[in-house]
């Protein structure tokens, strides 16, 4: 399998608005793509429709060989499609192992009556989650942090745990909404080197929305930028980075 | 046929005072995001107000309307005052639980031999019933008066909310609290305003409801508030004309299926149809469609 | 509670033998005429509503669905295993737990009928639907006596056997902290907590959100089921005006006061209330009784507004929680 996600004509209009219009990308085992474009492009639209988070109008996602539109959010992230979110959506009445391990109970086989019982079962497995949880935890930092409810983070490690939960299921693509917002040029530095690590790391495909050109001309083989809902632009970063069209699209509105 | 437009009156009667209960649960709910479920026990001391005003010092009806609005809208700002303001940042079940004690406190209290005693009281009528035969079916002064003055009120309401700036400020407190506050609006006063319409209508509401079902007691306002709640929530909860229209529905269809089904089985029949209708629109006839923003 | 292979002695087994301890000392005050058959029933009463709040804190407290329909699981209960026991002929102590079985059974599987179509609605509005679906129930128990004479209608069902003893009410109420506790730490009880949290964040890492509501729903409606049976044979009469939105809005108060997702809050608060109740009753002098039910809203206004998560707030005891969580 040489293209591991394909994306092809997709459009979802919403009453009288077209969201997206359109929209193709392939995406190759191991590329680290940047999704660019101004604000209300469309590239949240755009991962919210991978991920399985409002249906298509129309056109085709397709995942390893596989047609994905129409499934539901958890069964795209069981098949290896991971997210984070631009606003952070973490369980904040959770603990920070507990949002870690959530995301792996899926591939546990003891069920209910496991849990009521306290059987063996049960206990093997938690310790199996555990463990997994525990080691993303130590790859990404955060193994002190453990019994720490998820809302009382600072803001860089509730980035870094929020990563933590998509990563656990071992996804083979991991969709990442803009990681770096928020962050002054030393954290984004590291968050940068942090994408990189993962990637190397856990084998990934990664799609990346940012509006910081520092990240996206730093650590992405390959930019696709929208505006209005369609793509008007791809390529490496130096040539997009040129495009007259995608200038226009951005100074044009707020001045990127 | 005259046998049906006869109850589809009868059920405008009912659903009419409905709205002017559900009109406050709709508008508070828009504000503040609570289910003010002491709203229906307003509307209970509006009744007794007038009741008093008719019966004790035997004051002209409008009069009485009059003095249950306003004994009504004070007390609706003095409950929102004392207990619901200061949980406006605490999570919003509490609030709900806390307009439950209220709720209770009201019926409870009330109900002390001292206060208007737990019986059930016969309202009094201040002019005589005169019934009009209109094509076989009968409408009687009552049903004409309540028809008229929930109109008038509604109107009024109507236009408050849409022609003038602390209708214009209400609207803007409901969309987003915050922004509302650094415009310069007072969100305080703004919200009491809104508490106090709210309840004044359910005062009048409460007193139209005494000359037209003239039997009061202090829990008469449990079952209509609860089906005046409903309404709201079927018209699309926050939305003006949602209530009443949703109001509307509910008097209908439930004094249809009393005569035409069975009494008992009314009150299941209107919120049967809340359900269904629920899982069809889930934000009510005249709801807006929310999208939860990923 | 043993953690893993090793035998420990620790605070949550030494709690379990305090707790079987107070049943034992309870019991005999019983037996032997101490605790009078007033105070007894109170306990049971107390018991049965724990049971059916720990219910609704698994909907609403832990999985965050708002649901004032707990009434009418906790009559279909009360009416099914009543029916159940009146149709046994035999006598033995198996009698009550099968009719408890019948009421758990029934009432799950009506919360599972009724909760595919409705769960799906969010928050206020799941609330009035459940509402909605309560008064439906509240009406079919008043008219039952037209399809099962023995229901009795509006009149109720008299006659039930009074099966219900202290001991009974003790080992459902345990066992309901029990499971309750066991699934609330545990993978399953982590996804439900995901999705009150954030039910799309909670499908965005794999939780099936519309399973996992369903089964909190179904699981927290058996527990009042279970309530309702032993209510029904508490009481040994069961009348329709008892189940109705008023009584799924005491649970609701009880639920919430106690504090939501926490089990120690439950057990305070339920059996607070039914103490607070019957406590006010016999405190107060018979001229002023009817200022039981001017006392008691004011009470809970008053927790409301100094303590608005509650009494626990969302933290349990340690001693029942798993080791890992525990807070040195």
């Amino acid at each position: 399998m040489s293209v591991l996600l394909e994306i092809k004509g997709l459009t979802k209009t919403f009453g009288g608005l077209v969201a997206v219009k359109d929209f193709s990308l392939t995406l190759e085992p191991g590329a680290l793509t940047g999704l660019i474009g101004p604000n209300g492009a469309g590239k949240t639209t755009v991962f919210n429709l991978i991920t399985g988070m409002i249906t298509p109008s129309s056109g085709s996602i397709v995942f390893a060989g596989r047609p994905v539109v129409g499934l539901k959010p958890y069964q795209i992230y069981r098949l290896g499609i991971g997210r984070t979110f631009q606003n952070i959506r973490l369980f904040k009445g959770l603990s920070v192992l507990d949002n870690v391990r959530v995301a792996y109970h899926h591939r546990g086989n003891a069920g209910l009556f496991d849990a009521i019982i306290r059987t063996r079962r049960f206990y093997s497995e938690e310790k199996m989650i555990t463990e997994k949880a525990r080691e993303l935890l130590s790859i990404l930092g955060l193994e002190t942090r453990e019994k720490d409810m998820a809302q009382n983070l600072p803001y860089g490690e509730q980035r870094r745990l929020e990563i933590a939960r998509a990563l656990i299921a071992e996804p083979k693509i991991l969709l990442l909404d803009e990681p770096a917002a928020g962050m002054n040029p030393a954290e984004v530095g590291r968050m940068m080197d942090l994408i990189l690590f993962i990637q190397d790391r856990f084998k990934l495909t990664i799609l990346l929305i940012e509006h910081q050109m520092k990240v996206v001309m730093g650590i992405c083989r390959w930019v696709v930028v929208m505006d209005f809902g369609e793509l008007i632009a791809q390529g490496v970063p130096t040539e997009v980075q040129n495009n007259p069209k995608v200038i226009e699209a951005y100074l044009g509105k707020s001045g990127g | 046929m005259t046998y049906f437009l006869q109850q589809l009156i009868n059920g405008l009667q009912l659903g009419f005072v409905y709205a002017l209960i559900a009109l406050g649960y709709t508008m508070v709910y828009g504000i503040v995001r609570l289910i003010n479920f002491a709203h229906g026990d307003v509307f209970m001391v509006g009744a007794y107000l007038g009741f008093f005003a008719l019966a004790s010092w035997r004051l002209p009806l409008p009069v009485a309307i009059i003095i249950a609005m306003v004994g009504c809208a004070a007390l609706g700002v003095f409950i929102e005052r004392v207990a619901y303001k200061p949980l406006r940042r605490a999570p919003r079940i509490s609030s709900l639980i806390t307009a439950i004690g209220v709720s209770l406190f009201l019926e409870y209290f009330t109900s002390l031999k001292f206060v208007f005693g737990p019986y059930f009281r016969a309202y009094p009528r201040p002019f005589a019933i005169r019934t009009y035969n209109l094509n076989g079916v009968t409408v009687s002064n009552i049903q004409i008066i309540v028809f008229g003055v929930a109109i008038l009120l509604m109107v009024a309401l109507t236009l408050f909310v849409n022609r003038t700036k602390t209708g214009m400020a209400m609207r803007a407190v409901s969309f987003d609290r915050d922004a509302a506050a650094l415009m310069g609006i007072n969100v305080d006063n703004i919200i009491s305003v809104t508490f106090g319409i709210g309840a004044a209508l359910a005062g009048a509401g409460g007193v139209l409801y005494g000359i037209a079902y003239p039997q009061i007691n202090p829990f008469m306002g449990i079952m209509p508030g609860l089906k005046a709640f409903v309404a709201a929530v079927l018209g699309g909860i926050g939305i003006i004309p949602g209530a009443m229209l949703g109001a509307v529905i509910m008097g209908i269809v439930e004094k249809l299926t009393e005569v035409y089904i069975s009494s008992t089985l009314r009150d299941a029949a209107a919120f049967a149809i809340l359900i269904f209708v629920l899982l069809v629109r889930p934000t009510g006839i005249m709801g807006k469609r929310e999208q939860e923003k990923v | 509670m043993a953690a893993g292979n090793k035998l420990r002695v620790d605070i949550g087994t030494v709690a379990l033998l305090i707790v079987l301890g107070l049943f034992a000392v309870l019991g005999f005050l019983i037996v032997s005429g101490v605790i009078n058959p007033y105070v007894h029933t109170i306990l049971c009463y107390a018991g049965i509503v724990v049971i059916s709040a720990l219910g609704l804190n698994l909907i609403y407290g832990y999985t965050g669905q708002f649901s004032l329909g707990h009434a009418a699981f906790y009559g279909i209960g009360g009416y099914t295993a009543a029916l159940v026991t009146r149709s046994i002929a035999a006598q033995g102590w198996w009698v009550l737990p099968l009719g408890l079985l019948a009421g758990a059974l029934t009432a799950g599987a009506i919360a599972l009928l009724i909760g595919l179509p409705i769960l799906r609605l969010k928050s206020d509005y799941l609330g009035i639907a459940t509402l909605g679906f309560g008064m439906i129930i509240n009406v079919l128990f008043k008219n039952s006596d037209k399809l099962i004479k023995a229901m009795g209608g509006a009149a109720g069902m008299r006659g039930i056997e009074r099966l219900t003893t202290f001991p009974w009410v003790f080992i459902f109420c345990l066992g309901a902290v029990i499971v309750l506790r066991n699934l609330v730490f545990s993978g399953v009880g982590r996804a439900l907590i995901s999705i009150r949290e954030d039910e799309l964040a909670a499908e965005a890492v794999g939780v099936n959100a519309t399973s996992y509501k369903t089964l909190g729903f179904v699981i927290g409606c058996m527990f009042a089921g279970v309530a309702g049976g032993l209510y029904a044979h508490l009481y040994t009469y069961l009348n329709p005006d008892n189940f109705d939105f008023l009584k799924s809005i005491d649970v609701l108060l009880i639920v919430v006061i106690g504090g939501l997702g926490s089990i120690s809050g439950t057990i305070i608060a339920g059996a607070g209330w039914a103490f607070l109740l019957e406590g006010l009753r016999v405190i107060l002098p018979s001229a002023v009784q009817e200022w039981r039910m001017v006392v008691y809203p004011l009470v809970l206004i008053v927790i409301m507004l100094f303590r608005s998560n509650g009494i626990m707030g969302g933290s349990e005891f340690n001693f029942l929680k798993p080791q890992e969580y525990r807070r040195r």
